[in-house]
C-alpha cells in the first residue's frame, strides 16, 4: 500500500500506461490509507462511499494514455459542488445540503479520468486561516498532530501531507491554498484570477477566489491545473482564450530569471525560522544565477485592510442566501424575520458572522465610500504597483506564512493574529496573479515552511518553471520528509 | 388650482416602470421566460441561487435595452457596470437582485406626449436592466409558498424625470411607453399579468417654486386607471395636509385597487438601506458602437413619427392617426389597406369602423384577424365604385370575416350587386311614394329631411342593392314636380 500511495501523480500515470497497476489497487489502496489515519488527522468532512470502487473499475475499460488524470484519486475541498455526495462548506447551515450539480473544475478532473476520494474539511465558507472554524470538526497538521493545519483548505491540505490522496483541490481568497500547503509541506498553487471557473464554488468574495491545486510536488500541481483551467461559458469572470500548458514544461532552471523580494517583507514580523529560510532561499536563488532585487511595494499591511474590507463585503451579501427558507438549515419562528434571525444566528459560525458583520458596515449608506471605495482605489493602486514589478522582474518571491503551523486552539480567541496569516499572500488576490507556495525546510520543531512565488498574469508557466528549479534545490520531499509516520 | 389657504400647488411626478422582456430565455441563465407555467418549473440552480452559482448576461435582454434607449432618444453608455442590491425577502432567492446602480445601460432620453398642438415630452432619467423577482402565493394559515417562476426574467428598469404635472399626463407618458415597447415588440405591455408595471414618486411644489416639496412613493399600481386614480389621491391627501399646515412625511404607500386606497406600506425610518455594490460575478458591461448601430438601423418606425406621417402623408385628423398607429399592427395593417385601396380616408373609416370594431368584440389581436388588407381593399373598391352600397359593403364585411369568402363571392352570394339602372330603381320609388301618401304631403309642405326616410324605404325594398345616391336623386326630382 505504502509503495503504490507514495508515488507521484507523474509516476502513478506511468504506472498505469505500462499496465502494471490498476486504477481498483490505487483507489483501494488510498481508501485504507484514509481509514488508517482518519480518525486521528480528520481532513474530511465526507469519505466517498464504495461507488469511486465502481468508477475505479469503469476506468479498466479506457485507454490510461487518453486520459490525462487517468485513476488518479483527488480531494475535493468541500466549498466546492459535487453532485451525489454532500456539499457543506464547512458550515452547519449547510447541513445536508447536496447540489444539484457538479463544479465546473471537478467535473474537468473527472472527464479527465480522476476519482473523487471524498469532501474536504475547511474553515467555515473558507473563513478563517486554520481549519479550526470547521462547524464539523477540527483537523490536526500530519507533521504534528497538536497543530493546526492552517486553512482554509486545512483539510485538502491535511489530507495531501498525509498520503490520502496525491492530490486536493482548495480554494483560495487571501491565501487559502498556499497558507495550508506552507504549514503541511506541501505545493499549493493559486493561477491568475479567472484561470480556473469558479462555477460551483461556493462563492465567499467573488472578486478573489479561486479553485486551485495542492499536491506533493510542482510538476503534479501543474497536471491537475492544466485540467481545470480555461475557460468556462458558465463564469462569466473566467477568461476567454486562456489555456494552460504547464506540466510539460520540465523546469529551465533558475539562472537568469530576475526576482523581486518586497523590502517590506524584511521589517514583517515572522519567526526566525521563516526568516532563516527565506534569507537562504535568497541567497541560494544567487548563488544559482538568478538575480534579486529589493522592490518597493505598496505596504503589506495596507493590502491585508484592504482584503478584510472587499472580502467581507462580498461575503456579506454572498452569504445572504442561507435564509432558511430554500434549503439547509432552518429554525422555525413566529414570523419571517424570527426565522431568519434564529436560522443565521444559530446556522453560522462566530467568525462567519463577525466577517458578514463588518463586510454589512463598510457597504452601509456612510461608510461605502470610507470604506469600500478606498479599498478599491488601492486594489487599483497595488495592481498597477505589481504591474510596474514585473516590467523588470520575473517573480516576486516571499514567505508565504510568517510563522510555521501553529498549535490547535492557539489563535482561535485572537482573530487579529489569525488574519495576519494572510500578510504575504493576499497581496496575490488583491492583484489577481498567479502564485505558488512549495515547501523549503523545516524549523526546529520540525515544521514545514514554504516559500512564495508571485508571477504576472497569465505567467503561471513561468512560475512552475522557477518552482520546479527551487523544488529540486530544496530537495524538501528528500531531505525532509519522516521515515514513516502520519505524512507522506 | 386656487386653494382655499391661498396657495397654489402643482404636483411633481415622476415613474419608475418596470417592463418584462420578451426574451427567450432569463437575464442570467437559460430557463425559458414564459408567463402561467406550474409553479417552480421553469428554474434552475442559477435562477434558484443555489450555492455556488454564476449568472451570464442574455444578450437578447441587453440588445432589447439598447432598442429600447435609442427609442427614447437615451444616450447609451459604452460601458455599464451591473450592481447587487441586497434585502432580505422570500421572493428573492439570493437576498439581493442584479441590477444596475451607479453605471445604467442608458441615460437622458425622453417621451414625446402630444402629438399636435404644443409638444409635450418628459425626460428619461436612465433605463437600466435587472432581473425579476419571484412570486409569493399567500396561502391559507399562516405559511406562504414561493414561485421562482418569474425569478430572473430580464427587467428593464425606465426611471422618468419628475418633468410631469399631473395625474392624467402621468398616465399618458404610461400610455405613449407602452405603445413604444409594444412597438420594439420587446415587451407585451400587459399590466393585468404584470409585465408592465409602475411606481410613482409625488410631490407638491408651490406655484412659482423652485423648491420641490417631500415626496411619496407609490406602489402597486396595476393598470391605467389605478395610475390615474392614485395619483389623484395622493395628491389630494398631501394637499390636504399642507392646506391644515401639517408636513409631508416620506413614506411608501400601496395602491389598494379593490377599496381605491392608499395604504401605508412603511415609512423613512424603516427604508431600507440597498448597500449596492459592483456585481463581482460579472465583468463591466461593453457596448460596441457598431451593435448600436445595427440596432439603430433595424429600429422601426415610433408610433409618434407614425402619427405625424399619417396626418401628412394620408391627410388623417389627429384623431383618426392616434388611433390607428396606437399599435403596430393596425398601423400595418391600415397602410397595407390604402396601398391596395388607394384611398386612405376610406380606409381609414374601415379600419376605425369596421376592424376594430369587430376585433373588440371578437377579443382578437389584429394579428389573428382572418381578414387580410388586400382582400378589404377589394371590398372597399367595391363599395367606392358603387357596385354596392355602403350598408351592403358592410353586411359583406361581416360575410367575409364570418366564411373567409373573397369579396366578389359574397357579393354574389348574397346578390348584392347594386342596382343603378335608373328604370329599375324608378319603378321602385313610384312603389315608396305611392304607399306613404303622408310622408309624401309633409315633404311638400317643407319637410325635406323625410328624403332619407324614403331612400331607406327604397333600400328596404330593394333589399339593399338600389344605389342610394341614384335613389336620391328620382325622389328628389319627383317630389319636386
Amino acid at each position: 500500500m505504502k509503495e503504490t500511495i507514495s508515488l507521484s501523480i507523474k509516476e502513478l500515470l506511468d504506472s498505469y500506461r505500462k499496465g502494471e497497476i490498476r486504477p481498483l489497487e490505487v483507489v483501494r489502496a488510498y481508501r485504507e490509507r484514509i481509514e488508517e489515519l482518519e480518525g486521528r488527522i480528520g481532513a474530511f468532512i465526507y469519505v466517498s462511499g464504495d461507488d469511486v470502487l465502481k468508477d475505479a473499475e469503469k476506468l479498466d475499460t479506457v485507454d490510461p494514455r487518453s486520459l490525462p488524470l487517468y485513476g488518479v484519486p483527488v480531494a475535493v475541498k468541500d466549498n466546492i459542488c459535487t453532485r451525489g455526495c454532500p456539499t457543506t462548506a464547512g458550515s452547519r447551515i449547510l447541513e445536508g445540503y447536496r447540489a444539484p450539480y457538479t463544479a465546473t473544475a471537478v467535473k474537468r478532473l473527472v472527464e479527465a479520468g480522476a476519482v473523487v476520494m471524498g469532501k474536504t474539511n475547511l474553515d467555515e465558507f473558507a473563513m478563517g486561516s486554520s481549519t479550526e472554524n470547521s462547524a464539523f470538526r477540527a483537523t490536526a497538521n500530519p507533521w504534528n498532530l497538536d497543530y493546526a493545519p492552517g486553512g482554509s483548505s486545512g483539510g485538502s491540505a491535511a489530507a495531501v501531507a498525509a498520503g490520502m490522496a496525491p492530490a486536493a483541490l482548495g480554494s483560495d481568497t487571501g491565501g487559502s491554498i498556499r497558507q495550508p500547503a506552507s504549514l503541511c509541506g506541501v505545493v499549493g498553487m493559486k493561477g491568475t484570477y479567472g484561470s480556473v471557473s469558479r462555477y460551483g464554488l461556493i462563492a465567499f468574495a467573488s472578486s478573489l477566489d479561486q479553485i486551485g491545486p495542492m499536491a506533493r510536488n510542482v510538476t503534479d500541481c501543474a497536471l491537475i491545473f492544466d485540467v481545470i483551467s480555461g475557460h468556462d461559458p458558465n463564469d462569466s469572470t473566467s477568461m476567454i482564450g486562456y489555456s494552460a500548458d504547464l506540466s510539460s514544461s520540465g523546469g529551465t532552471g533558475l539562472r537568469g530569471l530576475r526576482i523581486a523580494v518586497p523590502r517590506a517583507v524584511e521589517g514583517c514580523e515572522m519567526s526566525e525560522s521563516v526568516s532563516d529560510i527565506f534569507r537562504k532561499t535568497v541567497s541560494t536563488v544567487e548563488d544559482e544565477g538568478a538575480k534579486v532585487g529589493i522592490v518597493d511595494l505598496p505596504g503589506l499591511d495596507a493590502s491585508i485592510a484592504c482584503y478584510y474590507i472587499l472580502a467581507n463585503a462580498e461575503a456579506s451579501s454572498n452569504l445572504a442566501r442561507y435564509d432558511g427558507v430554500r434549503y439547509g438549515f432552518r429554525h422555525d419562528s413566529d414570523s419571517l424575520d424570527g426565522m431568519y434571525e434564529k436560522t443565521r444566528g444559530e446556522g453560522f459560525g462566530e467568525e462567519v458572522k463577525r466577517r458578514i458583520l463588518l463586510g454589512t458596515y463598510v457597504l452601509s449608506a456612510g461608510y461605502y465610500d470610507a470604506y469600500y471605495v478606498k479599498a478599491k482605489k488601492l486594489q487599483a493602486m497595488l495592481r498597477e504597483a505589481y504591474g510596474k514589478v514585473f516590467h523588470e522582474y520575473d517573480l516576486v518571491m516571499m514567505p508565504t506564512s510568517p510563522t510555521p503551523a501553529f498549535k490547535l486552539g492557539e489563535r482561535l480567541e485572537d482573530p487579529i493574529s489569525m488574519y495576519l496569516s494572510d500578510i504575504f499572500t493576499t497581496p496575490a488576490n488583491i492583484a489577481g496573479l498567479p502564485a505558488i507556495s512549495l515547501p523549503a525546510g523545516l524549523s526546529q520543531e520540525r515544521l514545514p515552511i514554504g516559500v512564495q512565488l508571485v508571477a504576472g498574469a497569465r505567467m503561471e508557466s513561468k512560475l512552475i518553471n522557477a518552482a520546479v528549479g527551487l523544488e529540486r534545490l530544496f530537495g524538501f520531499r528528500e531531505k525532509c520528509l519522516p521515515a514513516e509516520g502520519e505524512v507522506i | 388650482m386656487r386653494r382655499e389657504s391661498g396657495i397654489d400647488y402643482e404636483p411633481v411626478i415622476g415613474l419608475e416602470v418596470h417592463a418584462q422582456l420578451s426574451t427567450r430565455s432569463k437575464m442570467f441563465c437559460g430557463c425559458p421566460s414564459v408567463f402561467g407555467a406550474e409553479p417552480n418549473t421553469m428554474v434552475c440552480p442559477v435562477c434558484l441561487g443555489l450555492p455556488g452559482v454564476l449568472p451570464v448576461v442574455n444578450r437578447e435582454a441587453v440588445s432589447m435595452a439598447v432598442m429600447l434607449g435609442l427609442a427614447l432618444r437615451c444616450r447609451i453608455e459604452a460601458t455599464s457596470m451591473f450592481a447587487r442590491k441586497n434585502y432580505f425577502y422570500p421572493d428573492c432567492p439570493k437576498n439581493y437582485q442584479i441590477s444596475m446602480y451607479e453605471m445604467p445601460l442608458c441615460v437622458d432620453g425622453r417621451v414625446d406626449l402630444a402629438t399636435d398642438g404644443e409638444s409635450r415630452h418628459i425626460g428619461i432619467e436612465r433605463i437600466h436592466l435587472e432581473e425579476d423577482a419571484g412570486k409569493l402565493i399567500h396561502g391559507s394559515g399562516d405559511s406562504s409558498l414561493v414561485d421562482f417562476n418569474r425569478c430572473g426574467i430580464p427587467l428593464v428598469e425606465i426611471v422618468s424625470r419628475p418633468d410631469i404635472r399631473s395625474a392624467a399626463e402621468a398616465a399618458e407618458f404610461l400610455v405613449r411607453l407602452r405603445r413604444i415597447l409594444r412597438y420594439l415588440g420587446i415587451c407585451d405591455g400587459n399590466m393585468e399579468e404584470g409585465s408592465l408595471r409602475c411606481d410613482v414618486n409625488v410631490s407638491l411644489k408651490e406655484a412659482g417654486s423652485d423648491r420641490l416639496g417631500t415626496k411619496t412613493e407609490i406602489k402597486n399600481l396595476n393598470s391605467f386607471k389605478a395610475v390615474e386614480t392614485g395619483i389623484r389621491s395622493e395628491i389630494d391627501r398631501q394637499t390636504e395636509i399642507l392646506d391644515k399646515g401639517g408636513r409631508i412625511v416620506q413614506v411608501t404607500n400601496l395602491w389598494d385597487a379593490d377599496g381605491k386606497r392608499l395604504v401605508e406600506m412603511r415609512s423613512k425610518e424603516f427604508a431600507h438601506d440597498y448597500r449596492y455594490f459592483p456585481e463581482p460575478d460579472l465583468p463591466v458591461l461593453k457596448i460596441e458602437r457598431q451593435l448600436i448601430e445595427k440596432i439603430k438601423s433595424e429600429l422601426p418606425e415610433l408610433p409618434f413619427d407614425r402619427e405625424v406621417r399619417f396626418r401628412e402623408e394620408y391627410g388623417l385628423t389627429a384623431y383618426e392617426s392616434g388611433v390607428l398607429c396606437a399599435e403596430r399592427g393596425v398601423a400595418d395593417y391600415y397602410e397595407s389597406l390604402v396601398r391596395a385601396s388607394g384611398d386612405p380616408k376610406a380606409g381609414s373609416k374601415w379600419v376605425m369602423r369596421e376592424v376594430l370594431g369587430e376585433l373588440k368584440s371578437a377579443g382578437m389581436e389584429i394579428e389573428e384577424f382572418p381578414l387580410e388588407p388586400d382582400r378589404l381593399a377589394k371590398l372597399i373598391v367595391l363599395v367606392l365604385d358603387e357596385t354596392i352600397s355602403g350598408p351592403a359593403g358592410r353586411d359583406v364585411f361581416r360575410e367575409m370575416v364570418r366564411t373567409g369568402e373573397d369579396a366578389e363571392a359574397a357579393v354574389a352570394r348574397l346578390g348584392l350587386r347594386q342596382v343603378s339602372d335608373k328604370g329599375e330603381i324608378e319603378s321602385i320609388v313610384d312603389v315608396v311614394l305611392r304607399e306613404n301618401p303622408r310622408e309624401v304631403k309633409r315633404y311638400r309642405e317643407g319637410k325635406t329631411k323625410l328624403l332619407a326616410f324614403f331612400v331607406g324605404q327604397v333600400m328596404k325594398l330593394s333589399g339593399g342593392k338600389a344605389n342610394p345616391k341614384v335613389a336620391g336623386d328620382i325622389i328628389r326630382s319627383r317630389l319636386v314636380d
